[in-house]
């Protein structure tokens, strides 16, 4: 075995365990650190396929910025996995879950063993990818030749939801206050009187 | 293979060796500054000019008694320190320091690794950096630690933006998002050494990125999340001992590590006089540079008051962050017409 397969299982394993845990916990806040955790490892990956700029990206923009924002409201609305989340599900939704994921477990094997994927070598554990796959020359040529267009759109959807979250956490009984902080019967009165103080 | 392993082995031990020495000097340096600013002599008992002041502090904090309150996240209270001392470290990895020599034989380089994507990778340690204290706010159970978590996470947020738009400049003038290069880029072999430094063609994204780094490290006068009078401690209230000591260190490599990276892209890493003649000259160089940022870090903290909640939302939000497109807008320009 050498080097690559061992790093290779290392981190997918690690990927996997980190998103089942998220599912299997109660505590929100740790639910995000195991989606951290699998994220990390997914970089990991990414850097082994030679992809180091996907890396550096996953961890900066969903590690770094999008699940900062998740734990921002877990602390905002204080949860501690202590509350009543909610009754356990019917035993008909429970079935129903369970034969899904089955079928679905079947579905991911037999579209690996019919090679539905169409590559030029065996699939393994590694595939072979073109040379400056995932570096930072060939992301940004693409989006800026091909996919020039969707990428420009993207970025207006993106620009349309900034302005709608300006616009809805602007109080319009004072005019241009800015806050943050959830409904008055938040259950953390002392955030918002915090956070949300005068302009 | 082995031999590769054992030449990591070596510069990964003595770059931490340093890091870590760095750091417990940075809390003297730091004192006996803020001393001197105040009109105080600063630690002065243990050893010469309190030099042994670092090593008595370190005792003291491992003796004492490791206290964890009743209604902590037990999991949580203790990854927390951990989280927030580890990636302050990594980003050393890829910060070069010297110029490639020959010792005994081999080929050295004098980087841990060398990634073209070196500058990205240090952005990605740091973002993880704000979960240490975001956990220890979190599951101190404690409302001062709380909002020194919530406080710190909003602040990291809204000051990452600008920390990350400030060094496009560089980035766009030298091509390339490696350090080794960013540094071989800014070599001279005038008189005036200096002369091809990126802070000079990037006054203002240097002057961002050193306000940004200040809150990104949460320091004075950003430091909201611990700001004391306010807050008691912020999100280490509830931390003693070693764990306590953990994110005080994580601080300071914190600090250090800003301000190397710092110098590495603008003020030319470790180049300086006599680098092709004298080998290992580069690490006095960066280490000097590195000396001068932090001086400058402790300077503002002695000078500058606190911001208040809302100053420091508008500051980051409404000048920081147009300054920083307006210089990469410019920098693009003068890129695009060849004017650089």
């Amino acid at each position: 075995m050498n080097l690559d397969t061992l790093i290779f299982i290392i981190s997918a394993v690690v990927a996997v365990f980190g998103g089942t845990m998220m599912i299997a916990q109660r505590n929100p806040v740790l639910s995000v650190m195991y989606l951290i955790l699998s994220l990390v490892a997914q970089a990991v990956l990414y850097v082994q396929l030679g992809a180091l700029f996907l890396g550096a990206i996953l961890i900066i923009v969903y590690s770094g910025a999008i699940l900062v924002l998740f734990l921002f409201v877990i602390m905002l609305l204080n949860l501690r996995g202590t509350e009543d989340l909610g009754h356990g599900s019917q035993p008909i939704s429970r079935f129903t879950k369970f034969v899904l994921s089955i079928l679905f477990v079947f579905e991911l094997i037999a579209v690996v063993k019919t090679g539905f994927i169409r590559s030029e070598s065996p699939i393994g554990m590694m595939t072979t990818v073109a040379e400056d796959f995932g570096s930072v020359k060939a992301v940004a040529t693409l989006l800026f030749t091909k996919y020039v267009y969707p990428f420009e759109l993207a970025g207006i959807l993106l620009l349309a939801a900034i302005v709608g979250a300006v616009v809805m956490t602007r109080d319009s009984q004072r005019g241009d206050s800015l806050r943050i902080g959830s409904a008055p019967d938040s259950q953390a009165p002392d955030i918002e009187q915090e956070t949300g103080g005068e302009q | 293979m082995v031999e590769i392993i054992i030449a990591a082995g070596i510069k990964v031990i003595f770059v931490l060796a340093a890091v870590l020495t760095g750091c417990a000097y940075a809390t003297y340096m730091e004192r006996k500054v803020v001393g001197h600013l105040q009109h105080r002599i600063g630690p002065s008992y243990a050893g010469p000019y309190g030099l042994l002041q670092p090593i008595a502090d370190a005792v003291k904090l491992m003796f004492k008694e490791d206290i964890v309150p009743d209604k902590v996240e037990r999991a949580t209270f203790a990854l927390a320190p951990l989280v927030s001392f580890i990636p302050a470290l990594l980003t050393f990895a890829v910060v070069p320091f010297g110029k490639d020599n020959t010792v005994f034989g081999y080929d050295v380089k004098m980087v841990l690794s060398d990634l073209n994507i070196g500058i990205l990778f240090v952005f990605a340690i740091t973002s993880l950096g704000v979960y240490g204290i975001v956990l220890a706010g979190w599951s101190s159970g404690s409302k001062y630690s709380l909002m020194g978590g919530i406080r710190s996470s909003a602040q990291m947020i809204s000051y990452e933006v600008s920390y990350g738009l400030s060094i496009i400049g560089v980035l766009l003038i030298a091509n390339t998002l490696s350090l080794r290069e960013l540094v071989e880029q800014q070599a001279s072999d005038s008189i005036w050494f200096f002369s091809n430094w990126f802070i000079f063609k990037q006054p203002l994204g240097c002057l961002l990125y050193v306000t940004c780094a200040i809150a990104e490290t949460n320091r004075l006068p950003f430091d909201l999340p611990e700001a004391e009078s306010e807050l008691v401690a912020g999100y280490h209230t509830e931390y003693s001992s070693m764990r306590f000591a953990m994110f005080f260190i994580g601080e300071y490599a914190n600090m250090i590590a800003v301000s190397a990276v710092g110098a590495t892209l603008f003020c030319g890493g470790w180049q300086g006089p006599f680098v092709n003649e004298i080998p290992f000259i580069g690490i006095f160089w960066l280490a000097l540079k590195v000396f001068v940022f932090m001086f400058v870090y402790i300077w503002l903290r002695g000078t500058l008051p606190r911001f208040r909640y809302d100053q420091l939302m508008n500051f980051g939000w409404k000048v920081l962050l147009p300054l920083a497109l307006l210089n990469t807008m410019v920098t693009g320009l003068f890129v695009v017409m060849g004017w650089f």
